[in-house]
């Protein structure tokens, strides 16, 4: 197994795919020759050359919309938002076109179109480089979301986005990029679209994550673990649908709830998941679900301290963690 | 000494290497100056110094490569540094102690019939949680089955009890636990001394009365005794100096620089801010910092700048009615200064009962740093300057 970073999960589930697949193929803005600007498409061009490593003109609304016309005529595109913070001109062709397709013609269409996202903050980024724009598109029924936080998923789950038939948007944390390290296997695995996994185990809190933020909560876990505290850590990574049934029954395992993600706490990700376990498991519940959320401002400000404020980080976890342990 | 880290050279870059040091050892660099070249993946470029000084200490070296935020030299500027733990902002609070259960308690009580006043909360505020039932539940089981298989029914073993007084555990609060290491690391590793003194503060008292209608409409905050006390303790501290000192493993450290540490007490915890320079700062002066220190405090806003570097701390034990307090030492200060409540007393003066506005000055100090000789001197130069105020004492 060889240890690789994030962002070099990406690039080797593009590369493999694109070499199992003649149908795979990237567009985004400066994807091509300059290999993107985190470089996850870095060596591509190279290889694939410029048809199938295609640099788009700055228009997220075209980018978005081509690949999505190439995937209904049945190629496999995968397209790139350069920062999830410019998706938003891409929307109407996400929401009402990609995620509509197969509703709408009975069945005789589809859009097996993955969209790519860097998105979080924590990296100076300021307002429009730094926002989590997931919450946007978890009530998009036809669309899947997914946001994975370590290498092994990222590779698996980018696989299996690529053979899905249907449109997915691909979250990568930005910050994670050159942060996270993991090992990964030369094997063609696949991790599936739709299940959350635990991935540390406790028998007195249970804490939701994904992101940047599972591993924050990972650190706050180990620090607690020292006092005592034995923390269960599900890391959700399907953002939309949920795998409902993980999250309920890791909830009843413990009865005690912390969800915890950067984007902004109304309406977040956390309001849904704390519903399904409210509806589910009340009876289970031996206190009140918690959640820690940024903060609902308009978006991550530049200037260091307040961009400190604005995120989240293990100290904040631990002391959430550790005041519901204690409750 | 100013630690310089690795910077963070663009977006997503976590990691950097040092291709030059463009400084060596003992090099003096003004701020910005550039200290060494760095690559990393994205970009190269030159890291500036956030500091003038002189280069100390090279930790890493060329070649190297190494995580955003890691330390790779020294500059030892020329102004020295106090660090100084902060008291955490958070006050938790206080759970309420009124019987509640959560639905999974209910429910498995419930199940298995448990009379949940048998059971011990280990909860918040005595709280029983689902652990806690959950053990009561194993713990029964296992006495039922122990005495089953016992042939005589010899065994005295009872469920679990609880004690008849209801003993509330009150969970520590961060600032509860700074305070009390800070207390407990001040009470052991410094040898306590205490002295006191009394002080004839009546014209200080008239004065003021005089002034305080006036001073709170014009200025919109009151004029306690509090600041004349400060600017007196201040002066006699420029003119003993050793007082404003600490004990440190290298030496005494006699601190140029007068920052006036004030306790300020909330309902849950006690806070220390700083009046920073208060000997360049009039009465006036200090009065508008401690309303504005008390403020933050009050609401929660103090900053690490507002409780750090203090030198030498004054209590305002009076506040609480206190006439004589033996104050605990405010590591690694040398010496803390209470101020007691003010009170009529008959007094002799030239061989005749006067009735006269008294004050003690109770002082603590480190035995280590200081002597009972000069801290007497100290505070009877306190007492001296208390005395003086009254009707031409500047207030502004």
């Amino acid at each position: 197994m060889a240890m690789i970073s994030y962002i070099e999960a990406v690039t080797q589930a593009l590369r493999e795919e694109m070499l199992r697949d003649q149908r795979v193929f990237i567009l985004g803005e400066d994807v091509g020759v300059r290999g993107g600007v985190f470089r996850a498409t870095a060596g591509l061009y190279e290889e694939f050359g410029e048809s199938r490593v295609i640099d788009a003109p700055l228009a997220e609304s075209a980018i978005a919309g081509v690949a999505i016309g190439a995937a209904a005529y049945g190629m496999r595109p995968i397209a790139e938002m350069q920062f999830a913070d410019f998706i938003m001109t891409a929307v109407n062709q996400i929401v009402n076109e990609a995620a509509k397709m197969r509703y709408r013609s009975n069945g005789d269409w589809n859009c097996p179109v993955v969209i790519r996202a860097p998105y979080g903050g924590g990296v100076h980024g300021a307002l429009y480089h730094s926002q989590s724009i997931e919450a946007m598109f978890c009530n998009v029924p036809g669309l899947k979301v997914v946001a994975p936080s370590t290498p092994y998923d990222v590779k698996g789950l980018l696989r299996s986005a690529i053979h899905d038939n249907d449109p997915v948007l691909f979250l990568e944390h930005k910050r994670c990029y050159r942060l996270i390290k993991g090992e990964v296997p030369d094997t063609d695995y696949t991790v599936p679209i739709g299940k959350a996994e635990i991935k540390r185990d406790g028998s007195d809190l249970t804490v939701f994550a994904y992101g940047l933020m599972f591993h924050y909560v990972m650190q706050a876990a180990e620090k607690l673990a020292l006092e005592g505290v034995q923390t269960q850590v599900v890391d959700v990574r399907t953002l939309y649908p949920l795998d409902r049934e993980t999250i309920i029954a890791a909830a009843k395992s413990t009865g005690k709830v912390l969800i915890v993600h950067e984007d902004n706490k109304e309406g977040g990700l956390g309001s849904e998941i704390s519903a399904v376990i409210a509806e589910e498991c009340l009876f289970d519940l031996d206190a009140p679900i918690k959640r820690l959320c940024g903060p609902d401002v308009p978006a991550m400000p530049y200037s260091p301290p307040m961009e400190k404020f604005f995120m989240l980080g293990p100290d904040k976890i631990y002391l959430a963690m550790k005041e519901l342990a204690e409750f | 000494m100013e630690k310089i880290v690795m910077p963070q050279l663009g977006e997503s870059v976590t990691e950097g290497t040092i291709s030059k040091w463009l400084v060596r050892v003992g090099d003096q660099v003004s701020r910005y100056d550039p200290l060494c070249e760095v690559s990393t993946d994205k970009v190269n470029a030159e890291v500036p110094s956030t500091v003038a000084g002189r280069i100390s200490k090279i930790v890493v070296a060329e070649g190297e490569t190494v995580a955003v935020g890691t330390l790779i030299c020294y500059i030892e500027t020329v102004r020295e540094t106090t660090d100084q733990p902060i008291a955490p902002q958070s006050p938790q609070e206080t759970q309420e102690t009124k019987q509640r259960y959560s639905p999974a308690v209910l429910r498995i009580a419930q199940d298995h019939q448990i009379d949940l006043s048998k059971v011990t909360g280990t909860g918040a505020g005595g709280r029983i949680t689902r652990k806690d039932v959950l053990a009561y539940l194993e713990g029964s089981s296992e006495t039922n089955a122990s005495v089953e298989d016992q042939d005589s029914p010899t065994s005295q073993e009872q469920v679990p009890t609880i004690s008849s007084i209801k003993d509330q555990v009150i969970p520590i609060s961060p600032v509860r636990k700074t305070i009390a290491e800070r207390m407990v690391q001040s009470k052991q590793e410094a040898p306590h001394a205490w002295m006191v003194m009394e002080a004839d503060v009546t014209n200080l008292v008239a004065f003021r009365e005089r002034k305080k209608i006036e001073f709170k409409q014009r200025e919109g905050f009151s004029l306690t005794y509090l600041p004349f006390f400060i600017k007196a303790i201040v002066e006699a501290l420029k003119e003993y100096p050793m007082i404003n000192s600490e004990w440190t493993e290298q030496g005494i450290v006699m601190k140029k620089e007068v920052h006036i540490s004030i306790a300020v007490a909330r309902e849950d915890a006690l806070f220390v801010p700083v009046i920073r320079d208060a000997d360049q700062k009039s009465i006036y002066g200090i009065a508008r910092e401690i309303d504005q220190l008390v403020r933050k405090t009050r609401e929660g806003k103090l900053t690490v700048a507002d409780l750090s570097g203090g030198t030498f701390t004054v209590n305002n034990t009076g506040a609480f009615g206190s006439v004589l307090s033996a104050p605990i030492l405010n590591p690694p200060q040398a010496a803390i200064l209470s101020v007691e409540k003010i009170i009529k007393k008959p007094v002799v003066i030239d061989n005749m009962i006067a009735i006269r506005d008294q004050v003690n000055l109770c002082l603590s100090l480190d035995h280590r740093v200081l002597d009972g000789l000069i801290c007497g001197r100290f505070l009877q130069s306190v007492k001296r300057r208390i005395e003086s105020y009254g009707e031409g004492t500047e207030i502004f």
